[in-house]
């Protein structure tokens, strides 16, 4: 792809030859007033009044203290606010700096979904698609949207997707990773047949509040067993999407997990194979071993990358998974942030990483070369 | 309650038992003749250590799972430790009390045919609160690794995220109800106040364990102020206590990819063979998961085990 | 053969302050005072490159139990803005692993004005040295 790039990119790496997609890219309104143009005066009195309600007791905030406040790099504070609400400032900081020729944004909480109010949930999500073109696309070309859907509230979700489908801002729908059941469940089945109508991946991304505990065993006491515990849920949801034969009612649909890590993933491939051979009666739905509704539907974000103590080991996982699979995330501005010059080990072969930065999410986004 | 029985292994359903080990009328792994036959005598086991799944920790009266527990561990001395010098067996810890798990421990510690205390992976409350140190110190005094088999006490759905809708799902799931106990054990700082204690992880499946040791490790080396007393990478502590049974062995059968696997666990002290009987994890007499290098093997079958049970190596046992 | 940097004036950097220099072929290092005492790491985290200076000065929590906490050596330890790998700011050296992993560390000490206009080889920066200042001075 021949761009000429005005701005001088110091932050981008030389092999992403290809265009340099970021998939995972985090704005915040600096308050919810930042939503209030799109919210009706009733939800906008609810939500000041009973607040946004998750499904946990934290009226503000998260269960478990984060590793930096707003879980965010200390040096990603434009002057005066919070990170990731300022464009200008993720300009110069990431979208110049790195070179980032489209980068996705997956706006987060306080953005209603998974709230435990249905209604205020489909209200405020619709405020935050609209905020995002608003706010961030309009003045920004290289910035895409996402379908951001009051998830737990199919038949909602599946208005929301139709509402933008055909609009080529939005590259997809976006959920959250802990959901209030399985993702195969027939309840979430309308958001797949609309993103499908619509030709648009669905995307989860670690987070939100299922509304059990946080393991399959208890609540556990610390952030770092949370951050584990996001790829654990996520198995589960890949394990729902292919036993429930989601991808047989719908053989176009395709899922990217954001932030779930991606390490996990062949070994949960070879478990249900196994062990689907034994129990082949209980699921005749399925028509084919489910490695291979994994290896044909899914597609992982980088970010965190995963770092054996061995790093090559890597190379294995990453040829297991499929290298059409993988696409690059910075997360920015949190704290885990990937640097696209210094996460991907060099040994990582150079084509491997030009199409992990580029062409794989053009192919996943229907996004034409220039 | 009709009968105690779990949701986690139908009677029916093909894991539970093979075939081949289900008999005409009768249940499947229900007597020592059986046992015998199908597994210690074909398989040529010196020695075999009982994992009695009898659901004590479904009942959520801690007094009733204790007296089930009791019986269970009674029932398995008089009935098959005390019948067939092989055997050996788990302590079934009624793990919801704490106190009723260490009693039952002091009880059955002086029996040294007991070699371990059993859990299952999915309970009430994360296997490393300090709720349960009280039981973790008794095994570390007795020398007794702290066993941990697949299956829950349905206290939870069977996913952090809800109720899956097929058995196939439940059973899958078990590898994540290890990962997140697995996580408590290390991060709750069991491992530095009983660095005494070994775990064997049973059932477990085995190859969803690098991937989770990667990004345990790396979280820890950003959030490390949080769990101070984690003073060293999780891999490493785990690779000091943890060990796990091959079967089931999640993965494919081409010797390159096992090799490949086995270099990311990156110690060959980890594994410890197992049949899983009667549950149906191999065919015939194929008791080494397949593409596993054959001298591996001596190590999976003998000398890991004897490393990791102290019973065992009193007693001089030997292959 | 490192070259000598003078970095700035004393009174630029006071306790718990830090100070980002240029040290040729845009090499970043970072300067802090504890309590008086100078030290400099290179500006940049062996993790994925974030850019030290931007971290939080803080104490090190050490537990030798789970549930007691030790708090002490407030202010000396660094902690990278981006993944938080924790630095000591004396060494450079990680807590997670201090053996292999670290920021390179340069000398830094005080040197009065009057000895820099009169010794040699030093790089100055573009300011002038005067001779009853005292000034920071990295060998880099």
């Amino acid at each position: 792809m021949n761009v000429v790039r005005p701005i001088a990119a110091p932050g981008r790496p030389a092999v992403a030859t290809l265009g340099l997609f970021d998939c995972d890219i985090h704005p915040r309104p600096l308050s919810l007033e930042e939503y209030r143009p799109w919210l009706s005066t009733e939800m906008w009195h609810r939500v000041q009044t009973y607040g946004i309600r998750a499904r946990h007791g934290f009226a503000k905030g998260y269960p478990f203290p984060k590793a930096a406040p707003f879980a965010s790099r200390r040096d990603a504070w434009p002057p005066g606010k919070l990170p990731g609400t300022d464009l200008d400032f993720m300009r110069q900081q990431h979208l110049d700096y790195h070179g980032i020729d489209i980068g996705v944004l997956n706006p987060l909480q306080p953005s209603g979904q998974g709230d435990q109010n249905d209604a205020l949930s489909a209200a405020m999500t619709y405020a935050v698609n609209e905020w995002q073109l608003e706010r961030w696309l309009k003045n920004e070309p290289r910035l895409r949207a996402s379908v951001v859907v009051p998830y737990e509230d199919g038949e909602a979700s599946a208005r929301e997707i139709r509402r933008r489908a055909g609009d080529p801002r939005f590259v997809q729908v976006l959920l959250l990773s802990r959901t209030a059941e399985p993702l195969g469940r027939k309840r979430y089945w309308p958001i797949y047949e609309a993103a499908c109508e619509a030709g648009l991946p669905v995307a989860f991304h670690a987070f939100g509040y299922s509304g059990w505990a946080m393991t399959n065993g208890g609540w556990p006491s610390f952030y770092i067993e949370e951050v584990s515990e996001h790829a654990t849920s996520c198995q589960a949801q890949v394990a729902s999407l292919i036993v429930e034969g989601v991808f047989e009612r719908f053989p176009t649909l395709k899922i990217l997990m954001i932030e779930c890590g991606f390490a996990w993933i062949p070994s949960l491939g070879w478990r249900l194979d196994k062990h689907w051979r034994k129990l082949k009666d209980e699921v005749p739905h399925l028509k084919r071993a489910p490695s291979e509704y994994l290896r044909e539907h899914f597609y992982v974000s980088t970010q965190p990358i995963d770092e054996p103590e061995q790093p090559e080991h890597l190379l294995d996982v990453m040829s297991w998974i499929g290298w059409d699979r993988i696409l690059y995330a910075s997360d920015y501005p949190h704290w885990d942030f990937d640097d696209p010059r210094t996460a991907f080990p060099s040994f990582i072969p150079a084509e491997r990483r030009r199409d992990i930065f580029g062409a794989n999410a053009r192919a996943l986004y229907g996004i034409p070369a220039v | 309650m009709e009968v105690l029985e779990t949701a986690s292994y139908p009677p029916n359903a093909p894991i539970t038992a093979r075939a081949d080990w289900r008999p005409k009328g009768g249940r499947a792994g229900a007597t020592l003749a059986q046992l015998q036959t199908e597994a210690l005598d074909r398989f040529g086991a010196d020695i075999g250590i009982l994992n009695c799944l009898f659901p004590v920790q479904l009942p959520f009266s801690e007094d009733m799972s204790a007296a089930f527990a009791r019986a269970l561990n009674d029932w398995v001395r008089a009935e098959w430790l005390d019948r067939d010098s092989r055997l050996r067996a788990s302590i079934v810890l009624p793990m919801h009390s704490p106190e009723h798990a260490v009693a039952e421990i002091e009880r059955l510690a002086p029996d040294r045919r007991f070699v371990q205390a059993m859990i299952l992976a999915m309970g009430e409350i994360p296997a490393g609160r300090r709720a349960f140190w009280p039981v973790y110190a008794a095994l570390e005094r007795h020398g007794l690794p702290l066993a941990i088999h697949a299956g829950s006490a349905y206290r939870h759905p069977v996913t952090s995220i809800g109720w899956p809708s097929w058995y196939l799902e439940d059973y899958v799931a078990h590898q994540q109800g290890f990962q997140s106990t697995l996580a408590s054990l290390v991060t709750e700082g069991v491992f530095a106040k009983f660095p005494g204690l070994k775990v064997v992880l049973l059932e477990s499946g085995v190859t969803w364990l690098p991937a989770f040791l990667w990004r345990l490790t790396k979280t820890w080396k950003g959030v490390r102020f949080e769990v101070p007393w984690v003073d060293r990478s999780p891999a490493e502590i785990v690779r000091d206590h943890v060990r796990l049974t091959v079967q089931p062995f999640d993965a494919p059968e081409d010797p390159d990819t096992v090799r490949r696997l086995l270099d990311h666990l990156r110690s060959d002290e980890l594994l410890l063979w197992a049949s899983d009987w009667p549950h149906w994890q191999f065919d015939g007499d194929a008791i080494a998961p397949p593409g596993l290098p054959a001298d591996l093997l001596p190590k999976i079958m003998v000398d890991n085990p004897l490393a990791t049970y102290a019973r065992l190596r009193e007693e001089g046992v030997s292959s | 053969m490192a070259a000598r940097y003078v970095v700035a004036p004393v009174a630029e950097i006071p306790p718990g302050g830090r100070k980002v220099v240029e040290a040729g072929a845009g090499r970043r290092i970072v300067v802090f005072n504890l309590e008086g005492e100078f030290f400099a790491l290179l500006d940049r985290c062996p993790h994925q490159g974030g850019r030290l200076s931007g971290g939080k000065l803080c104490g090190l929590v050490e537990s030798d139990e789970p549930g007691v906490f030790h708090y002490d050596r407030k202010g000396e330890i660094l902690r990278c803005p981006w993944h938080q790998w924790e630095f000591d700011i004396r060494t450079g050296k990680s807590r997670h692993d201090p053996n292999r992993t670290r920021t390179r560390a340069f000398p830094a000490h005080v040197e009065s004005g009057a000895a820099l206009t009169q010794e040699g080889p030093y790089v100055l920066e573009t300011f002038p040295v005067r001779v009853e200042e005292d000034y920071v001075v990295v060998e880099a």
